[in-house]
């Protein structure tokens, strides 16, 4: 069981590397969108301070939704969907492998990259450990609940629209305790509570959502 | 189950063709009485019901903000379930329930959130605040239009009805998460004021006219969603032998009536 999660882990992580190009624009994403809310709201710096954490939150969900698409597009246009479906390796297992290397291979580089985008809002070195934390926990969940949903939107027209109007309401609880981490450890509360909840949320969605997402694959190749 | 023969199990509605003519007997009888009990609420509401001692007139509105915003959150359970039912035992008349119950929770939905905006104004000073139960509202219509613009935007009706399906279970994992999360995010609006456990704190008529409400909203629902699926069984049996049958004895009923006049 572990050699085909290793294997159909490998492959993706390979296709994704072919394609870096890809993963770039995800990333180059994330930078633009955090970008623009300085010429937004303007610049002044304790404003710009107090929506660092929601604005970097925004923007890697932002991003992470562009890319779900991404996700199982390729294979289930080559077919390669269906003969993994039709082998007898159980679906959510190499369903979970999809996505921890769709996760390692845009999540990852946002969550690594997020630090400096907080440096240029003037978020406060203190928040910085929190937040990359709440974006290790929380993205993971992000690329679960949005794997059910780029299932679902599998090979629609507008699909993309879709699927954000799918997966965003689900995604707000995950923003509001990521957000909720780095301002809560800002205001000397303790991000604890946050990040526990984070940690649950990411257990839940671990155990709930590759199952979810494999009967959505299994109606949408029908 | 035993005898299918004799039929009076009622699972035998679960057959399109056993539902089809129920449903068309049952709608007017439950259109009827939302309309009966609208308007004994409504004047329960506006004529008996004593002016609020802090909010005065205002608060009347929760005759329907209430029933409509219990009503909105109900049929998204009500549908959740249908679709359980429907990919648990693979009964199409399942699928076509949760579908018709969409528009009709996402009306409610929209009417809460609207007669609350109307009702905020004068109370809190502002049409719109990010509260707790207001944005858990906000984004359960959300939901519910995500629901029904995946189910319209599939073709294939099968396809359709199974992915709608679990983007509903997916949805009612998420209601209560995302209602407490969003709870702990931010609160202003008032405790839940009707409670089993505690003695209700609003006064004996207020409590009547506001549940003589949302028995009209539940009439109304059952007649509007067996109305909405009489269409949906017709469109999707098409190719039966008994569609055929019905749509004959339709087609010459309008004749003759348009005939006469």
């Amino acid at each position: 069981m572990l050699s085909t999660f290793l294997a159909v882990l490998r492959r993706d992580l390979l296709l994704a590397w072919r394609g870096r190009a890809d993963v770039l624009v995800t990333l180059a994403f994330f930078i633009i969108v955090v970008c623009l809310f300085p010429f937004g709201v303007g610049a002044e710096p304790n404003q710009l301070r107090a929506i660092a954490p929601g604005v970097l939150w925004v923007a890697a969900l932002l991003a992470c939704l562009l890319s779900l698409h991404r996700l199982f597009a390729q294979d289930y246009s080559d077919g390669t969907l269906e003969q993994l479906l039709l082998s007898s390796e159980p679906a959510a297992l190499w369903v979970m492998a999809k996505v921890l290397a769709f996760w390692l291979s845009t999540g990852l580089p946002v969550v690594a990259v997020a630090p400096a985008m907080g440096l240029l809002l003037d978020l406060e070195q203190g928040g910085l450990p929190v937040l990359i934390l709440s974006l290790l926990l929380g993205t993971p969940i992000l690329a679960l609940l949005g794997a059910v949903g780029a299932a679902l939107t599998l090979g629609l027209r507008g699909g993309g629209m879709l699927l954000a109007l799918l997966v965003l309401p689900l995604f707000v609880p995950v923003l509001i305790f990521g957000a909720g981490a780095v301002e809560a450890e800002l205001s000397g509360s303790g991000a604890a509570a946050h990040l526990l909840l984070l940690g649950g949320g990411l257990a839940g969605a671990l155990a709930l959502a590759p199952v979810a997402c494999a009967a959505a694959l299994r109606i949408s190749t029908d | 189950m035993t005898n299918p023969e004799r039929g009076r199990s009622l699972l035998r509605f679960a057959a399109p063709q056993n539902f089809y003519p129920l449903a068309g007997r049952l709608a007017p009888w439950f259109a009827a009485l939302a309309v009966l009990l609208t308007a004994i609420g409504l004047w329960i509401g506006f004529f008996v019901a004593p002016t609020d001692a802090t909010q005065g007139q205002v608060y009347r509105v929760i005759f329907i903000h209430v029933p409509a915003a219990w009503m909105s959150m109900f049929i998204y359970l009500v549908m959740a379930f249908w679709s359980a039912v429907g990919l648990i035992m693979n009964t199409r008349l399942s699928f076509v329930m949760s579908q018709a119950l969409a528009p009709t929770g996402a009306m409610f939905c929209f009417v809460a959130l609207w007669t609350g905006a109307l009702w905020g104004k004068p109370t809190w000073g502002a049409y719109w605040v990010w509260d707790a139960r207001l944005t858990s509202q906000l984004l359960l219509l959300f939901l519910y239009f995500g629901f029904i613009a995946l189910t319209r935007a599939i073709e294939d009706p099968r396809r359709a009805d199974r992915a709608g399906a679990i983007i509903a279970l997916v949805g009612a994992v998420n209601v209560p998460i995302i209602y407490f999360s969003v709870q702990w995010w931010n609160t202003l609006h008032q405790g839940a004021s009707v409670s089993l456990t505690k003695a209700p704190s609003m006064a004996t008529t207020m409590l009547t006219g506001m549940l003589v409400m949302a028995l009209a909203s539940w009439a109304y629902t059952l007649a509007v969603v067996l109305w909405r699926v009489r269409p949906m069984i017709l469109e999707r049996e098409r190719h039966t032998e008994w569609v055929g049958a019905e749509l004959e004895r339709a087609g010459k009923l309008s004749q003759t009536a348009g005939g006469r006049a």
